[in-house]
């Protein structure tokens, strides 16, 4: 299969790569850009784990074709902190022990910076409503509604 | 000697019988004692069984002492998740 | 052996909430999970599966898929020997079809190619000639004498005879005069239950990385929940050598239970052992349901005799559990536990396994035992709804207690279950007002919890820091609990220590992650390596000062002089006396390998408040609290994560997720799609009440917690469902259709 060249920007810093052209996002961050950070939960869309942002939308990136990053600005958890400097939401999920075994928390950590940026006081329900995407089987969602709900306090005093 | 509570299913390797009595000081000589007077009881043995002394369920430990006072209940071999 | 047992004491540090040490890791991805790794010369691995649901195999070609560029090696269960170990071949078989395929997704052949892209496309090139065989996935038509037999010659001497091939196990538990105790009653209840299988939904599907090479070493990275377990089964089947087999534990993306058993991890060795290169093998989602975890599906009746006070009279159970394709006996476990939560004078539980083509059922949280005390629970509240009887005063009037004859044979310790029990009724909850649609169901739930072999290394570091290996892949937050309870012990700060989970070539033999065992076993262990490095540092201390040993104590971190006899020094911290081990005699460690006992039995109780909707049958929960004896709570955030994941996958499994199979013995939803585990806007948050009711059998009176959470759920709900619009629903899922009909029927 022919292959494709892609320029894009990842986490702010200039990219290029190569994929086929059924080649995922996630396969080509995971597979030839060493990003392991995205989850591959199911492959389907169901599970967002994989979850990254695309020109600031919220996607899952096992639904969306590498050739489609071409001229577009993308965002991984790998480029949530800034430096050391965990991001709030970071810094709340571990404070909140919001992570039992932790695959899903990086899609869940990048679709709830998504919410925050849109909506920084959301209430629990347009919360549970938003990450209603992202699957998680340890926590029973409890504690990261807490942990995003004390993240976003914190950045909305800030 | 020891009384051994069988469950229902094991009973009928044991001569019918609830409750068997044994003459041994640790879960190994019950175990050995058990196989070889009642033979039907050896396969469960070989697939695996527990003991619970006194209420206190042990998965292995052939060396746990039983004294002559105690209440012992053999289990199968348990598992969890 | 003093020091074993419970000691009363004021703790410092155990019963705080630290961040996790794995944290950071975890949240800005840089952990490392099955899928995450990479080889020098990697290959990739796809396995070919099965479309039908029992078939003979009649032929395997893979000449086409060989001469495909980029393919390496393949394999089928040709590549492999067939053990004499009954336990070993069914593993083998499970991992890959000898002669028949047992159920729809059974796996048939294996490649390694260069790109997962040339794998898949030597997949359709391998040529399987099947002959289909008549089907049964169904347990109850599985048990009718006339049903395809699923295995030939399988069942256990206790089955008796004349029973459908398909039947391996048989058990029977209990005690007392059964028709005595039911001529007692006034009312006796009998009900039928029937409920789907589930699988463990872990969010990371299964994956490693094998590398065999040609010297007969092999490293396999795996994400498992048991890494000596895994190189056991593996090394078996391989015909290898434990110590050339070195398996390391990935973090772990959900287990569960799930993740004690192999799938397809000998399949990647054998795979790479062929094309010498490391092969990369990772399952998706369609294969994770369709050839990994799932659990028992059943068929049960429960008859349960009451008077008209609330006493029971009898109680009995008859479980038919399936465990799929292969002999299987958690139905002891669910046997057994049925009826723990109750002082009964008369009762019996009799179990059968029975096979059915679906695949091997792997354990999940309390395996067995959330389905035959869904039923039991849900005739006991039929019962106190028919009485017009409290259903907590009922349970506690019927609680098992210190001294009660378990129905299943031991009698209880010291155990929670009136605490428990005592707590709920306390709580708001229970008298909170509910509105139109709306009812409260509660459940008890129970689980054997287990200890189990362990060992522990601790490392005393120069700087006057601490190393603790242990060998429990870490699933919950364990690294966090066990570097606490090592803290307490040393007495020097919970930062000051660093909780690693070893290889198989670093340390010896542990059992898997199961059975609530970890903070348990594994913290026991590390209190007792703990007290082991601190006698040698009194040593040491004790040399330092020319005194004798036993004159020198461990107090806060420090070895101090017993008593004005022993002379006066002042405290030698752990820092002071690390800096100078090299000086003292060499580097200090304690150690503790056991086989961990006393457990103690975890007793819950839960509290749902549900609302249905009698236009399209939906069930929302609106309230939601766990209570629940935890023993002491090491690190509470965790116990808490514990009880309430526990929860929602009980709140899954009462109300969505089943295994649904077509006419064609085939897996319909295989996706998360359709197989509909619980989302965030489907729950309330998950309120817990923690109970410390300390373990005798634990230094620090530890109790596992991570299993009995996911027991009450099913009945909780159902009983909230039936106290809400009047129906009794007896099959699980109780999803919007069934309910819906269930609604209709009633008019």
């Amino acid at each position: 299969m022919k292959t494709i060249h892609v320029s894009t920007t990842i986490n702010g810093d200039p990219a290029e790569f190569i994929c086929t052209p059924d080649e995922t996002l996630l396969d080509v961050l995971r597979n030839r850009l060493g990003l392991t950070g995205a989850k591959e939960g199911c492959g389907t869309g169901d599970c967002g784990a994989c979850s990254v942002t695309v020109n600031g939308r919220l996607v899952c990136s096992c639904l969306v074709l590498g050739a489609e990053a071409q001229d577009a600005d993308i965002s991984t958890i790998e480029g949530m902190a800034d430096g050391d400097t965990l991001h709030p939401l970071q810094r709340a999920f571990i404070e909140h022990a919001a992570l039992q075994c932790g695959i899903c928390t990086p899609g869940i950590l990048v679709a709830a910076k998504a919410l925050l940026e849109k909506n920084p006081d959301p209430t629990d329900e347009e919360l549970r409503y938003w990450l209603a995407g992202n699957l998680c089987r340890c926590t029973g969602y409890d504690k990261i509604i807490r942990a995003v709900q004390a993240a976003a306090a914190e950045m909305r005093g800030a | 000697m020891v009384k051994v509570l069988l469950w229902g299913t094991l009973r009928s390797a044991a001569d019918g019988q609830a409750e068997v009595e044994v003459e041994a000081g640790t879960f190994k000589e019950l175990l050995d004692e058990l196989a070889s007077r009642y033979p039907g009881l050896e396969p469960q043995i070989r697939r695996g069984v527990s003991l619970a002394l006194d209420g206190k369920i042990y998965r292995e430990a052939w060396f746990t002492e039983i004294g002559p006072d105690s209440e012992v209940v053999l289990m199968p071999y348990m598992t969890g998740g | 052996m003093a020091l074993d047992a419970y000691q009363k004491r004021e703790f410092k540090q155990v019963g705080t909430r630290p961040n996790r040490p794995d944290g950071v890791d975890k949240v800005t991805g840089r952990a490392m999970y099955g899928a995450d790794a990479t080889a020098p010369g990697m290959l990739h691995a796809k396995i070919l599966r099965s479309p039908h649901a029992h078939a003979r195999i009649v032929s395997i070609d893979t000449s086409a898929a060989e001469a495909l560029a980029g393919v390496k090696a393949i394999v089928t269960a040709a590549d492999f020997g067939v053990p004499e170990d009954d336990f070993l071949r069914d593993v083998q078989d499970h991992c890959m079809a000898r002669g028949k395929v047992l159920y729809d997704g059974h796996a048939v052949a294996a490649v390694a190619a260069t790109t997962i892209a040339a794998a898949k496309a030597a997949l359709k090139l391998i040529k399987v000639e099947y002959e289909t065989l008549p089907h049964v996935t169904d347990v109850d038509a599985a048990m009718k004498p006339g049903a395809p037999v699923v295995q030939a010659g399988r069942a256990y001497e206790n089955v008796p005879a004349g029973m459908s091939e398909n039947v391996t196990h048989h058990c029977e538990f209990g005690h007392g005069d059964l028709d005595a105790g039911f001529a007692k009653a006034d009312r006796v209840v009998e009900r039928h239950f029937k409920t789907a299988a589930t699988h463990q939904g872990y969010i990371e599907p299964n994956a490693c990385l094998a590398s065999v090479t040609s010297d007969g070493k092999a490293e396999l990275w795996v994400c498992t929940q048991g890494q000596y377990f895994y190189r056991t089964l593996c090394a078996a089947l391989l015909g290898m050598e434990a110590s050339q087999l070195r398996v390391t534990a990935s973090e772990i993306g959900g287990g569960f239970g799930g993740k004690t058993m192999i799938y397809m991890e000998p399949v990647a060795l054998a795979l790479s052992k062929k094309a010498g290169r490391p092969v990369k093998l990772v399952l998706t989602r369609d294969e994770v349901f369709r050839a990994t975890g799932p659990t028992v599906s059943s068929s049960m009746d429960v008859k349960i005799g009451m008077t008209k006070d609330g006493r029971i009279t009898a109680a009995q159970a008859r479980l038919c559990y399936s465990g799929g394709a292969f002999p299987n006996t958690t139905v002891d476990m669910g046997a057994q536990a049925a009826f723990a939560a109750y002082d009964l004078d008369a009762v019996q539980t009799l179990g059968w396994n029975v096979m059915t083509n679906r695949p091997k059922e792997s354990a999940y949280r309390a395996p067995g035992a959330p389905l035959s005390i869904y039923a039991v629970e849900s005739v006991v509240d039929e019962l106190c709804q028919h009485f017009g009887l409290d259903p907590l005063a009922v349970r506690l009037l019927n609680a098992a207690d210190k001294g009660t004859k378990s129905s299943y044979g031991p009698t209880f310790d010291q155990i929670g279950l009136k605490a428990t029990l005592e707590a709920a009724q306390a709580h708001p909850h229970y008298t909170a007002p509910l509105g139109p649609n709306q009812g409260r169901g509660l459940s008890c739930g129970f689980w054997f919890n287990f200890g189990g072999n362990t060992c522990v290394s601790l490392n005393v570091n120069t700087d006057g820091t601490v190393g603790v290996t242990e060998g429990n892949p870490d699933i919950g937050g364990s690294r966090a609990s066990i570097s606490l309870m090592a803290a307490e012990e040393l007495g020097i700060p919970y930062e000051k220590i660093r909780t690693i989970v070893a290889d198989t070539s670093s340390l010896g033999y542990n059992d898997v992650t199961d059975g609530s065992r970890v903070t348990f076993a594994v913290g026991l262990a590390t209190i007792k390596a703990a007290r082991d490095a601190i006698r040698k540092m009194c040593s040491r201390a004790a040399k330092i000062w020319g005194i004798d040993e036993e004159a020198v104590e461990w107090v806060d971190g420090a070895a101090v002089p017993a008593g004005p006899n022993a002379g006066k020094f002042p405290p030698m911290t752990l820092a002071e006396i690390a800096a100078v081990s090299a000086e003292t005699g060499g580097p200090i460690a304690g150690h503790y390998e056991v086989n961990a006992d006393g457990a103690g039995v975890s007793f819950g109780v839960h509290l749902c408040d549900i609302e249905v909707d009698p236009e399209t049958g939906a069930t929302k929960v609106l309230r939601y609290t766990v209570f629940q004896d935890a023993g002491k709570a090491v690190h509470p955030s965790y116990v808490e994560g514990q009880m309430q994941g526990g929860a929602v996958q009980g709140i899954g499994w009462a109300l969505n997720e089943e295994y649904i199979y077509g006419t064609d013995g085939r897996l319909q939803n295989a996706g998360f799609l359709d197989y509909r585990i619980p989302v965030a806007s489907d729950l309330p948050m998950i309120d817990t009440v923690i109970l410390e009711i300390p373990n005798p059998g634990h230094p620090y009176g530890v109790r596992g917690v991570g299993e009995t959470g996911i027991v009450p759920p099913l009945a909780a709900i159902a009983n909230a469902v039936s106290r809400a619009v009047g129906v009794r629903m007896t099959e699980l899922p109780m999803s919007p259709p069934k309910l819906l009909k269930a609604l209709e029927a009633k008019g």
